[in-house]
Parts: structure tokens; C-alpha cells; sequence
């Protein structure tokens, strides 16, 4: 691609928030037709060079110029009128809107009226053109997470995009729909479109980029060619050090049965059946993995074994008690704790600092105050210590974690959900968006708890991530158990048909 | 359309500060332009509406008086405010706070001071609670929108005032007028010196001591800011969100109760129609002060001081300077107007630009 011309150079762009140099004197070329990655640790600054590059950021010193004119863009809306459009990490959607609808919110400028029948007619043919499949007509609540990607997608196609940024895509998806996306992103590529791609997984970085850039600390430390490069040279620049997966020696070490569900069933946010008879146990020393594509009943699986859902039927219990009508707090109580997926909607309180957030289930317990009174002192104790050993990158105790990176963000839901004595430990999509290294300290300390004797309920779209930690695996299909296989022998073909809604015993036969 | 608002990304702390700031001056500046309209120097006016409230030991006193319910009403409603439930209805649980000490005093029972006091007081809260939990539980048990009933509410607090005064409790030797008998000695609130500043004051100053550390130190003022906040993520962490909207409601009506119940125990001297000033009531102001103040308890102390202050001098230069009584009523109402719009400034910025944007 030497010969290809740069859609968009970043010169000396540097970005500082109170405390930290987000980034700091970026260099970066995105080339005419070239599908190029941002790769780096946690708080590297990838996210922040996007937002700068969509003028949602000014940087504070720097310059841009988009097909060799310089720019200066004051917000999305600049960009987007250069060709410049971006899919965030989490999406900003209108759920009771239709596709086609959040797809040409905020165009017409003024009072205008929008043609929502020709608009519908657009929206169908890009999403043919580029293979984007999605029903223009159906409401965002009715899509997968996948599917409104999609929409996102399509909303900045339509208004004109020829640079599109998307900032971990894949963490979101399922094997296949990520596959869908990479077939997306080449026939963009084809059609001469330039993206900028960020994951953390370097397997996929190697199969969909042309050229990679690595920033650490801020800093662009390389941008290489994919095809003279390898996953431990990328690592090495990322970190300096070498990171390989382990596999877990795995000893039998079952004990006393923890959590036992039978014949659960419960109602999804729309009414619908989301859980049908659902029945399993998790003992004492053991991983329990769930496997299926999103949107097959994980959500209110977790729910419900963490008191967030009420049941229609069947029965639940924790270390033998029944949690018939219990609250949440009861779960809390019996030693239950909760990753649960939605980091910025559930998990935390985004303008609340880090201190709030690290005791935000937790403080009812007596070393975070004497009777009704909170102790703040020991719970910034306990925050610098979840930053220490969990190596969060923040400026102090004290920001609210809004502000933090998205991976930074999950280390603080994991560390405060992961430094308790608990019996049972529920966590969904653990890893996502978290950098190599972080990936393998959280499945080590999964490991670790395993050892001490909790019993892990883990739920991940990820099957590697699932067969490398979990002693037995679950598969949800439309709600139901599929069946229960064990993990030394499962196989990921069979995985695969029980997640396309195939039984145990007509998946092996 | 070349104006239009975009939202901040990065929020700024400072604009949090200033916008208060800023509203009060600017309202300030928009309503001396209508005094200039109308003939009379706003700087004047502003001077001597300033020298009667702050500068003369009277004028202050009578500052403190004003402020004694603005303080109460306006904690009650900023905590309600920081559990994002917008109660407006202070002044209608202020009317049943000056009922329910009424009605102590009503009974005939003649007690020391040291009983009679606290009665009132603890009768004042049970009614303002009251009168705060019915919207509560509307909105707990049906999701009934507490804008709605709490302001409605108001209305059927004064009417039910209304109906005591002109009927079983009204004083036959009133010459016709709608009020109670004076209250006896010992039903009174203690005044300091010979100015009208009572008791009242050291409630809400207890009030906003205590609020202050519930909000901070207590493991249940977390409960509210997370619920504020996020209350999907209040849901997560286990907390109980209906018994805290419960819990809020009471305390908030029950401060309004006490301020209504200390105005007519160290001021008014019986329960009469105007328990609160007509052109600006103690319970809709209070909502002012809770947004000027940024959900801080010193802030709802301060801010009640200084809106005390704009009584007083709206007082003095209505007699002075022959200013309609509607002339606070509008620079608060201008002040409202301006913190709202800040707000949405502070989150949002006004962008203008005249064509497509391209660098240069
Ligand atoms: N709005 C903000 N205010 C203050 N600090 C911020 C803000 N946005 C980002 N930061 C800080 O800038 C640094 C870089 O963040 P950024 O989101 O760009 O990281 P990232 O490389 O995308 O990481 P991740 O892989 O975790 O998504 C982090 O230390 C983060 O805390
Ligand atoms: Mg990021």
C-alpha cells in the first residue's frame, strides 16, 4: 500500500486530562483503503486519539489534516462533514426508536422534515451494498448487541463516512458476528474506505489489519506492517515483556454443593420467557461455564442466581438456604458477588469517585464503618490497594471513574468483586475490552478463587476463555440449557451446535 | 440553523460554581433593566434593598427570621432533590406542619413550655411527613409522577388550613378575620433579645448539622447519592430504593412541618391564612434554594441568608420606593430562570457558526 495516499495524518497530537497526558506528541497516518490498528494496554490513550480525531476532544497542542488539508474540528458534527465517523465503545442508541429512525436522528438540520420511507429506502441499500444486515423497520430494543452495532455502523455509512473509526468492536460480538464484521470491514476496504480498528485481541489484529500502531503511555512506540510483525513482537512493544497464556492445571478439587438452581424460569425485561426450567449446581472449588450467543437468557441467568430478578418458578438455593423472594442485599449477604456485563449502566456510578465505587456493594460490611456510619478513611485504604494489585491506571483515588478507560473501568469492577471472601462468584464477560496482560491476571485470579473454594459462575461468549478456565460447561439456547458437558472433553464443534440450539445427545451422536 | 447545543464531554467543576454565581448577578441586571424601565434607579434600589437587610442590626435580625423556614424547607427539599424525587410540594407540607402544631394547641391542654414545645414540634414534623408520604407512596406503589402530586397537594394543604381557620378553630373576638387565638406563653418559641429571630433558627441550623453528616458520614447518605446518581447501579449494590424514596420523604416533609410549625409558634402567634409571604411562599422559594445551593447543606444555609436578605429588602424598598410587591417574586423568579438555564449550559455548549465547518 506504499503507493496509497494518507486520508488522515495526526501530527504532535498530544491530549492531557487533570493528571494524566492521555496522549502525548502522537504521530498517526491512516492511509486511503487501509484497514489500520490501535493496539495498546489499558489506558494507553487509544480511545482518547479517537475522540480527538472526531473532534469530540480538542488537543490541546498538535495538528490534523484530513486528505493533506489541515482541520480543526470543534465537535463530531465537523468530522462527520469531513467523512470522518466513529462507533463507540458503548453505543448511543434511542432503544424505542426504530432503526431507520436513530439512523437519521439529528441530520436534518433546522426544522426540515425527514423522509422517513426514502431514508428507509437508503438505510436498505447500504446495509445491502456493504452486507451490514439489519431490518431498517425493527426497534433498537428488539436487536442484539451485534445488530445495533450494525446500526451504528450504517448511521455513519449514511451520512456520507469514508474514515470510520471503531473502537473495540469485537468485544461485544460473538466469534461469528465478529466474523461477519471483518467481511464488512473488507469489502469497506475495497470500496476504499479507511479504518481505524481497536482490539485487544491479537489474533484478530493479525488477521484483519493491514498496518498496526501501538501506543503505550501516550506514546506511538511503532506502527508496523501486519505481515512483518507477530503477536510477541506486538506484545513486546505493548508492554515491554512477554505475555503468554497459561493453562491451568486443573486437580478435581469439588466440594460441598454452593448454588443450586431447579427448574428456574423467569420473565426477560419485556415479558417474554427468558429462562424456561432452567436446572445445575455449582459446588465448592468448581467453574461452571455458560456458553451461547448472546441475548439467550446470560443476562437474566445472572440475575437471577444474584437476586436482581425474581423467579416465576422453581427454587434457588446458596449454601443450602433456600432464596425464595430474597433481595439482592440477601445475596450480598450470603457471600454472593456480581461482575455483571453493563460496566457504565450497572456496575459503577460514573460521577462518583473511585473510593465510592470500590465499596459501592460492599459497604454495609463492618470494616467500611461502625454502625450506621460509613468510614471513609478505610474505604480509600481499600481503594489504593484494589489500584495496587490490579494495577488500575487512574490519576488517584479520589476521580470519578468516569473518566477512566474502559478497561481501567472493568479492573475496578473486578477488583472490588474479586478482593472478598465470597462462596459464590457470578462474572460475565470478565475480560472483555481488558488488555493482554490484565486478561491474564483476571483469569489467574479466577483460578485462584477457584483454589480457595468459591464456586464461579462464569459467562462468556468467549468458548477459548470458557474452556481454558471452567471444569464443566453449560450451553443457553433460547433460554434452555442445552446440556452440560465437561470441559476436558468438550469439543468446540459440539459447543457450537448446542449453541445453535442442538441437545447434548443429538450434538455427540 | 446556525446556533445549537452540543454536549460536553468534559464537565467542568468550576462552571458547577459559577453558574449559581453568575444566575444571581444576571438576574439581578435583567430585573434593574425593568426598574429602569419603569422610572427608578436600580442601583438605588439595590443599595438600599442591601444597607436595610445586612447593614442595620434590625434589618439582619429580620433577615435570620425569613431565613429560619427557607433553611428548613429548602434542606427537606434538596435532600428530596438528590434522590432525583422533585418534591415541589414544601409549601403545602409547611401548611400541615403549622396545622398539626395548631392543633396540639388546640386541644386545651395547658402543659409547661418544656412539653408543650416538643408536642408542637414532633406533631409539626408528623404532619409535614404526612402530608410528604402520600406522593411517596403514590410513586413507590403506582409510579405516580411527584411533580404532579406534590404540587397539587399544596393546594389541598391550604384549602384544608383555609377551612380550620374560617370555621371550628377560628377565635370568635377576630372581628371576622380568619385566624386562631393567640397561642398561650408556654406554646410560644423562645425569641433572643428583643428581636422576632426565635428558636427556629437553631433548628435549622441543628437540621442542616445533621443532614450535613447523614449526607457524608453515613452509610444511608451513600445509599442516596448512588440512588441519585445511578439507580439501576443502587439496585445492583442491594439498596432498598422505595423504603429510601420513603424514608427521604418523610424527612424532607417533616422539616417543612417544622418550619411551618416554628413561623406560627415564634412568629404569627396563631395559625392564620398567611402563614407564608403571598408574593414569594417560603415552600416554592425553597426550591430556588435548593438548586442555587448544589445539593450542599451550607449551601441551603447560605443561600436562605442571602434570599432572606431579598425579602427584607424587597420590604423596604416596596415602602420606600413604592416598588410593587411582585418586584422579589421576579428577580427570583429571573434567578430560577438563569441557574436552570446554566445548568444546561454547564453540560451542554452553544456552538455558532455560520456554514460547514472546514479547517484553516
Ligand atoms: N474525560 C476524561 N477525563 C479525564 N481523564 C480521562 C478522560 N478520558 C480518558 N482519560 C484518561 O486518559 C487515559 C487514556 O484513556 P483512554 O480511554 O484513551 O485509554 P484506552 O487506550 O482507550 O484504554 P482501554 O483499552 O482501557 O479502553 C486514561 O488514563 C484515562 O483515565
Ligand atoms: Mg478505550
Amino acid at each position: 500500500m506504499s503507493d496509497s495516499r494518507a486520508a488522515v495524518s495526526m501530527r504532535g497530537v498530544t491530549k492531557r486530562f487533570p493528571g494524566v497526558i492521555a496522549n502525548d506528541r502522537v504521530d498517526l497516518e491512516l492511509l486511503e483503503g487501509e484497514i489500520h490498528t490501535l493496539l495498546g494496554e489499558n489506558g494507553a490513550g487509544k480511545s482518547t486519539l479517537m475522540n480527538v480525531l472526531t473532534g469530540i476532544y480538542l488537543p490541546d497542542e498538535g495538528s490534523i489534516s484530513v486528505a493533506g488539508k489541515p482541520v480543526r474540528f470543534n465537535s463530531p458534527k465537523d468530522a462527520i462533514a469531513l467523512g470522518i465517523g466513529m462507533v463507540h465503545q458503548h453505543f448511543k442508541l434511542v432503544q424505542s426508536h426504530t432503526v431507520t429512525e436513530n439512523i437519521v436522528l439529528g441530520l436534518a438540520g433546522g426544522f426540515q422534515p425527514v423522509r422517513l420511507s426514502e431514508a428507509e429506502g437508503r438505510v436498505a441499500e447500504l446495509s445491502e451494498r456493504y452486507g451490514v444486515k439489519v431490518d431498517p423497520g425493527a426497534h433498537v430494543w428488539e436487536l442484539s448487541i451485534g445488530e445495533q452495532q450494525r446500526v451504528e455502523i450504517l448511521k455513519i455509512l449514511f451520512r456520507g463516512a469514508k474514515i470510520l473509526l471503531l473502537d473495540e468492536p469485537t468485544a461485544v460480538l460473538t466469534p461469528q458476528e465478529a466474523d461477519e464484521l471483518f467481511v464488512t470491514l473488507r469489502s469497506m476496504r475495497e470500496k476504499g474506505h479507511s479504518i481505524v480498528f481497536i482490539s485487544h485481541k491479537l489474533d484478530e489484529v493479525m488477521a484483519i489489519s493491514d498496518r498496526i500502531t501501538v501506543l503505550r503511555g501516550g506514546k506511538n512506540v511503532g506502527t508496523v506492517q501486519t505481515s512483518a510483525t507477530s503477536p510477541r513482537a506486538l506484545s513486546n512493544l505493548m508492554v515491554g515483556r512477554e505475555i503468554q497464556f497459561q493453562t491451568y492445571p486443573r486437580p478435581e478439587m469439588k466440594g460441598e454443593s454452593i448454588l443450586e438452581v431447579k427448574g428456574v424460569s423467569a420473565e426477560g425485561d419485556r415479558g417474554l420467557p427468558a429462562l424456561k426450567d432452567v436446572s445445575f449446581e455449582v459446588a465448592s472449588g468448581e467453574i461452571l461455564g455458560f456458553a451461547g450467543v448472546a441475548g439467550n437468557g446470560q443476562e437474566e441467568l445472572a440475575q437471577v442466581v444474584t437476586g436482581l430478578k425474581a423467579i416465576s418458578s422453581g427454587s434457588i438455593t446458596v449454601d443450602g438456604r433456600p432464596m425464595a423472594g430474597a433481595s439482592a442485599k440477601d445475596f450480598i449477604d450470603a457471600g454472593v458477588s456480581y461482575v455483571p456485563a453493563d460496566r457504565h449502566g450497572v456496575a459503577t456510578v460514573g460521577d462518583m469517585s473511585l473510593t465510592h465505587n470500590s465499596v459501592l456493594r460492599r459497604y454495609r460490611e463492618e470494616k467500611f464503618g461502625q454502625g450506621p456510619l460509613l468510614n471513609l478513611v478505610a474505604a480509600s485504604k481499600y481503594a489504593d490497594r484494589l489500584i495496587e494489585e490490579f494495577d488500575i491506571k487512574t490519576p488517584g483515588r479520589e476521580t470519578a471513574v468516569r473518566t477512566l478507560s474502559g478497561g481501567n473501568l472493568q479492573k475496578v469492577i473486578l477488583a472490588r468483586e474479586m478482593t472478598t471472601r465470597h462462596r459464590l462468584l457470578v462474572v460475565m464477560s470478565a475480560t472483555h475490552g481488558l488488555d493482554v496482560g490484565a486478561t491474564e491476571f483476571v483469569r489467574e485470579t479466577l483460578n485462584h478463587h477457584r483454589e480457595e473454594g468459591a464456586a464461579i459462575v462464569l459467562i462468556s461468549e468467549d468458548l477459548e476463555e470458557l474452556l481454558s478456565l471452567s471444569d464443566r460447561i453449560a450451553v443457553l439456547f433460547h433460554g434452555e440449557i442445552m446440556g452440560i458437558v465437561d470441559a476436558a472433553q468438550a469439543e468446540i464443534e459440539t459447543l457450537g451446535l448446542m449453541m445453535a440450539g442442538e441437545r447434548q445427545s443429538e450434538a455427540v451422536a | 440553523m446556525p446556533l445549537r447545543l452540543e454536549m460536553r464531554l468534559e464537565r467542568s467543576r468550576r462552571l458547577e460554581y459559577l453558574v449559581p454565581v453568575l444566575s444571581v448577578l444576571l438576574a439581578l441586571a435583567v430585573s434593574g433593566l425593568l426598574l429602569l424601565m419603569t422610572g427608578t434607579n436600580p442601583l438605588t434600589a439595590y443599595g438600599e434593598m442591601f444597607s436595610e437587610a445586612f447593614g442595620t442590626s434590625y434589618g439582619f435580625a429580620e433577615v435570620l427570621v425569613k431565613a429560619t423556614p427557607l433553611i428548613l424547607c429548602g434542606l427537606g427539599v434538596m435532600l428530596a432533590f438528590k434522590m432525583l424525587f422533585w418534591n415541589i410540594g414544601a409549601e403545602g407540607q409547611l401548611h400541615m406542619g403549622a396545622w398539626g402544631a395548631t392543633a396540639v394547641v388546640m386541644t386545651g391542654w395547658d402543659g409547661s413550655p418544656w412539653l408543650m414545645v416538643p408536642a408542637m414540634v414532633v406533631a409539626g414534623m408528623i404532619c409535614g411527613a404526612i402530608w410528604a408520604l402520600i406522593p411517596a407512596f403514590l410513586k413507590v406503589q403506582l409510579n405516580c409522577n411527584e411533580i404532579i402530586t406534590t404540587l397539587l397537594l399544596n393546594y389541598v394543604a391550604i384549602l384544608w388550613v383555609a377551612h380550620f381557620i374560617y370555621g371550628p378553630w377560628k377565635d370568635p373576638e377576630s372581628f371576622g378575620f380568619p385566624m386562631t387565638k393567640q397561642f398561650p406563653d408556654g406554646a410560644q418559641l423562645l425569641r433572643f433579645g428583643d428581636s422576632r429571630v426565635h428558636l427556629g433558627l437553631v433548628f435549622a441550623l441543628l437540621a442542616a448539622v445533621v443532614l450535613y453528616f447523614l449526607q457524608e458520614k453515613s452509610r444511608w447518605g451513600f445509599e442516596i447519592a448512588v440512588t441519585g446518581n445511578n439507580p439501576t447501579a443502587a439496585e445492583y449494590a442491594g439498596m432498598n430504593s422505595r423504603r429510601n424514596i420513603l424514608l427521604v420523604m418523610a424527612i424532607s416533609g417533616g422539616l417543612a412541618g417544622l418550619a411551618g410549625m416554628s413561623e406560627i409558634a415564634g412568629i404569627q402567634l396563631k395559625l392564620l391564612k398567611d402563614i407564608s409571604p403571598h408574593a414569594a411562599p417560603y415552600g416554592y422559594t425553597a426550591i430556588i434554594i435548593a438548586w442555587l445551593a448544589r445539593r450542599n447543606p451550607w449551601g441551603v444555609v447560605l443561600v436562605s441568608v442571602l434570599m432572606g436578605g431579598l425579602y427584607v429588602g424587597g420590604e423596604t424598598v416596596q415602602i420606600t420606593m413604592k416598588l410593587p410587591v411582585n418586584f422579589v417574586l421576579i428577580i427570583q423568579a429571573l434567578i430560577l430562570f438563569f441557574v436552570l438555564g446554566g445548568d444546561i449550559l454547564s453540560r451542554y455548549k452553544l456552538v455558532y457558526r455560520r456554514e460547514a465547518p472546514i479547517g484553516g
